[in-house]
């Protein structure tokens, strides 16, 4: 396994032509913390973004920050934190899940759509990206999308590329969309409801004009030994005073609800963004996406199904984070099938290498979907050097 | 007018006509057929009416099924095809060719399914932008992109060209707020994309598919989320002595860490000819005018206006006006939402939708004068402070041809000059025909081309809306 870390786009370009000619499979990486997503690949080439780093656009009046891909997100965020701004959508740390080190990268962040408890309100990391500069499979340095909000010119090939977890190409620089941190962030917290009684709050919250900005609810056993519903507020500190006061009478059927701040609300937040209930378990981890008021649905067909499982619920009751013991095909069938008739589908986010090549990792596409996302593949990458097999086996 | 070009019409479909309308005949509901001279000249355009040409057929399916068997037998039979929602494009993104048969989504107007605890609405694609707040208003809901011709234009149409709105600076455009579509590709596939979840399960295709003009299938249904309605909402209008200061004002605004739902800006050509239509009570005696509007309760509100005005002072503006009620908020948007109706009584209009880096803002304004006045014309503004997305309206009169090209080619230095100061040629409006061959200002050739590999995934032989979006010189098929 050999390590490429060019210093600039065109080293990047020339690189991947040179990996092409050769027909050289390439692992793609940023700061290596999130190596575990995907299927497992055989590469024999890495192509690493750590020597492109450094802010390359910073306007906090037009909200919009630019940074080559290998800058570690800390940077960032601290650029953005001392003029009062952050990224919108709370980007999750997988280094607690994957026992992993390093510095998590804005590119990476980019590459795999990475959000966090924030998406139910604010969108997720591919509605705040707002412009990419990528090296494409034909070791053609590409852009799309730019530096304003606004921009409906083309095919939007930014959406395609978050998430894409660097099976299209290779970032080189990408630009975000930013927003002011808010005064004041509080966490209302009720307890002992069950799933169902938990996510229906949330519902109601959320369909109320008080405006969570995010919304997760912890079963008994998942951080604590009583279930926790939960409901953040982020506002000016009057607006906060007023809005606990509404949702509270609002949902006065489930009882007064707790109030914390500061540091206990933001590592509770945490702790539910980074999925760290299941740190240095064995367990495999799945993340379920759903119609919110489907989640404890699935769970409930699941729960006598699955023994062992542990989980918790977060954007409302719309994202199910499920721990099971890996063992055969760590609940693949039972899962998927359990969720088929509701919409929505799983994603198998950690487990052994062997699971990992045996399960298929994304939910597997209808055949026109699998065409077209192959097609797409082949559009950017024709020789498929980049990451092949990471999201589906044989694209 | 005539400066930008169709594709000559193929000469084969043409001389086939009639085999081609009665292989269509034997697909659709009979009342779906549109052939008539008389009855195709409505759909022989959009909003951009200086171009028009009629199709060979209109078809105006009643379901997805109908759409995937129109859409399979022109794919078979090489003819191309032209998506319509609403026909409102501003770009021309709806506007057939002679050789094309139109697929009008406009029966398709059901509301399917409301889901007001999951917060999404599940919609045909000819329904209105506005019929979807209409269907859920009465619950206190909303669907948040509001182009100013949402009580005409269609989701589909809106799904086509991500259409945005003023209030996109808090709430989003359309690809932020869409979760799933019924997409039914060129050789008939019905694909299901999305739902009711928030994330895509492998490559994001709704993100592609949200803004792609038509160019790789046509949407039928789509989930959109439906979002709570602030409890109340306040337009106020903010008078400046120059852009500048209004400029500034909005940036300072924005540095406060306050983001109002919409902050729209119009110069005094703009304001004069809006007041006169909506008798909004704009200030006349000002170069400049914010509408800024802030939501929560009376105190909330209270309290951001508050600082907003603070601002504003700071920045020398010279009226500050307070909507008083719910009717003079609804004239103030009103002025807003017609002013490319207001224009449209005064004068002919072109309507520009580029985007700028807001600190331009003001290099920009002086700019966009100085290219108008250099063609003799005159312009109008108005736009989206928040974000930069400027709607310069260039006066002129359609009835002379010479000066019709002047007005077009003002707008086209315009785009040019919104690329170079770092934006963009379209911010909510789309490509289309209109700006189709400034594309290769914004992206070269390597980005063209990518874009049009993953375009050729849908639809190789270029059936799909295909005189749009990408120069007619250079495509590439795969």
């Amino acid at each position: 396994m050999t390590l490429h870390t060019p210093s600039s786009e065109a080293d990047a370009c020339a690189f991947v032509s040179s990996a092409v000619a050769a027909r050289t499979p390439l692992a793609i990486v940023g700061g290596g913390t999130r190596a575990g997503l995907g299927r497992p690949t055989q590469t024999q080439s890495t192509l690493s973004s750590a020597g492109l780093t450094g802010i390359t656009l910073y306007e906090p009046a037009e909200m919009v920050i630019g940074a080559r891909a290998g800058t570690p997100l800390a940077e960032v965020q601290k650029t953005l934190a001392d003029r009062g701004q952050m990224l919108p959508f709370e980007p999750m740390d997988h280094r607690a899940l994957f026992a992993t080190s390093g510095e998590p990268t804005i590119g990476a962040v980019a590459a795999g759509n990475v959000s966090g408890p924030r998406r139910i309100n604010a969108g997720a990391a591919r509605d705040s990206l707002i412009g990419i500069r990528l090296v494409n499979g034909k070791g053609e340095a590409i852009k799309s999308g730019g530096r304003v909000m606004k921009n409906v010119t083309g095919l939007d090939l930014v959406k395609l590329v978050a998430g894409s977890f660097g099976t299209l190409g290779f970032l080189t620089e990408v630009i975000f969309r930013v927003l002011p941190t808010p005064e004041r962030i509080v966490t209302l917290v009720w307890r002992g409801l069950s799933d169902e009684v938990g996510v229906a709050l949330l519902s109601g919250a959320l369909g109320s004009p008080f405006e969570p900005f995010a919304a997760a609810h912890l079963p008994a056993g998942i951080g604590a030994g009583h279930a926790r519903t939960l409901l953040r507020l982020e506002n000016f500190s009057d607006s906060i005073d007023y809005r606990k006061a509404e949702l509270t009478e609002l949902l006065r059927a489930h009882g007064e609800p707790e109030l914390i701040e500061g540091e206990a609300s933001m590592s509770l937040w945490e702790q539910i963004r980074d999925a760290r209930f299941f740190a240095g378990t064995d367990e495999a981890v799945w993340r379920l996406s759903l119609t919110p008021g489907n989640g404890p649905k699935a769970m409930a067909a699941l729960a006598s199904t699955l023994p062992g499982a542990r989980w918790f619920y977060d954007w409302g009751g719309g994202l199910v984070w499920l721990g099971v013991p890996a063992q055969g095909d760590a609940g693949a069938d039972a899962i998927r099938e359990a969720i088929r008739p509701l919409g929505g589908h799983a994603t198998l986010v950690r487990a052994p290498d062997a699971i990992r090549a045996s399960v298929p990792v994304f939910e597997p596409l209808t055949e026109p979907l699998m065409r077209v996302t192959a097609g797409i593949k082949t559009s950017f990458d024709p020789a498929g050097v980049f990451e092949p097999g990471r999201m589906y086996a044989g694209i | 007018m005539s400066a930008i070009a169709f594709p000559a019409p193929d000469a084969g479909i043409l001389a086939r006509r009639d085999a081609i309308v009665a292989g269509l005949a034997s697909l659709v509901a009979p009342e779906a057929l549109i052939t008539s001279a008389d009855e195709r000249r409505p759909y022989e355009t959009d909003a951009l009416t200086a171009y028009r040409r009629l199709p060979l057929a209109v078809v105006l399916p009643s379901t997805t099924q109908e759409v995937a068997a129109v859409l399979r037998y022109c794919s078979e039979q090489g003819v191309p095809v032209v998506p319509r929602g609403a026909g409102t494009s501003l770009c021309g993104g709806a506007i057939p060719q002679e050789d094309a048969v139109v697929i009008g989504v406009s029966k398709m107007n059901r509301i399917l399914e409301i889901d007001y605890a999951n917060r999404t609405a599940k919609v045909q694609a000819g329904v209105t932008n506005l019929a979807v707040t209409g269907a859920v208003s009465e619950q206190g809901f909303f669907y948040a992109p509001d182009p100013s011709s949402q009580l005409a234009c269609s989701i589909g149409g809106n799904i086509g060209m991500n259409s945005g709105g003023a209030h996109c600076l808090k709430y989003g455009v359309t690809t932020n707020n869409v979760l799933g579509v019924t997409l039914v590709m060129l050789d008939g596939s019905i694909c299901e994309i999305g739902g009711g979840h928030l994330d895509a399960p492998g490559l994001d295709l709704l993100g592609l598919v949200v803004g792609s003009e038509g160019q790789l299938g046509i949407v039928t249904e789509a989930t959109v989320r439906i979002l709570r309605s602030a409890e109340g909402a306040r337009p106020v209008l903010f008078g400046f002595p120059t852009s500048e200061q209004a400029g500034e004002a909005v940036a300072a605004i924005i540095g406060a860490g306050i983001i109002p739902v919409a902050m729209e800006f119009m110069d005094k050509p703009a304001i004069e000819i809006c007041e006169a239509f909506a008798k909004a009570g704009y200030p006349m005696d000002v170069e400049a005018l914010l509408i800024i509007e802030v939501e929560g309760s009376d105190a909330e509100m209270d309290a951001q206006l508050a600082r907003i005005v603070a601002i504003a002072r700071e920045h020398g503006v010279k009226t500050v006006k307070e909507s008083q009620s719910a009717m003079e908020s609804a004239a103030i948007w009103k002025g807003r939402k017609s002013a490319f109706g207001a224009t449209g009584r005064i004068a002919d209009y072109i309507c520009m939708d580029g985007t700028i880096p807001t600190g331009q803002l003001p290099h920009v304004l002086r700019r966009m004068d100085a290219i108008v006045k250099g063609y003799g014309l005159r312009v109008a503004n108005v736009f989206h402070a928040g974000d930069g997305n400027l709607h310069p309206l260039i006066l002129y009169n359609c009835n002379d041809p010479v000066e019709a090209q002047k007005a077009e080619d003002a707008g086209n230095d315009i785009l040019k000059l919104c690329v170079e100061v770092g934006g963009c040629l379209t911010g909510e409006h789309g490509v289309g025909i209109e700006k189709r061959d400034l594309m290769t200002f914004q992206f070269n050739e390597a980005d063209l081309h990518q874009q049009m590999r993953v375009r050729a995934v849908f639809d190789g032989k270029w059936l799909m809306n295909p005189a749009k979006v990408f120069p007619l010189e250079g495509r590439v098929a795969a």
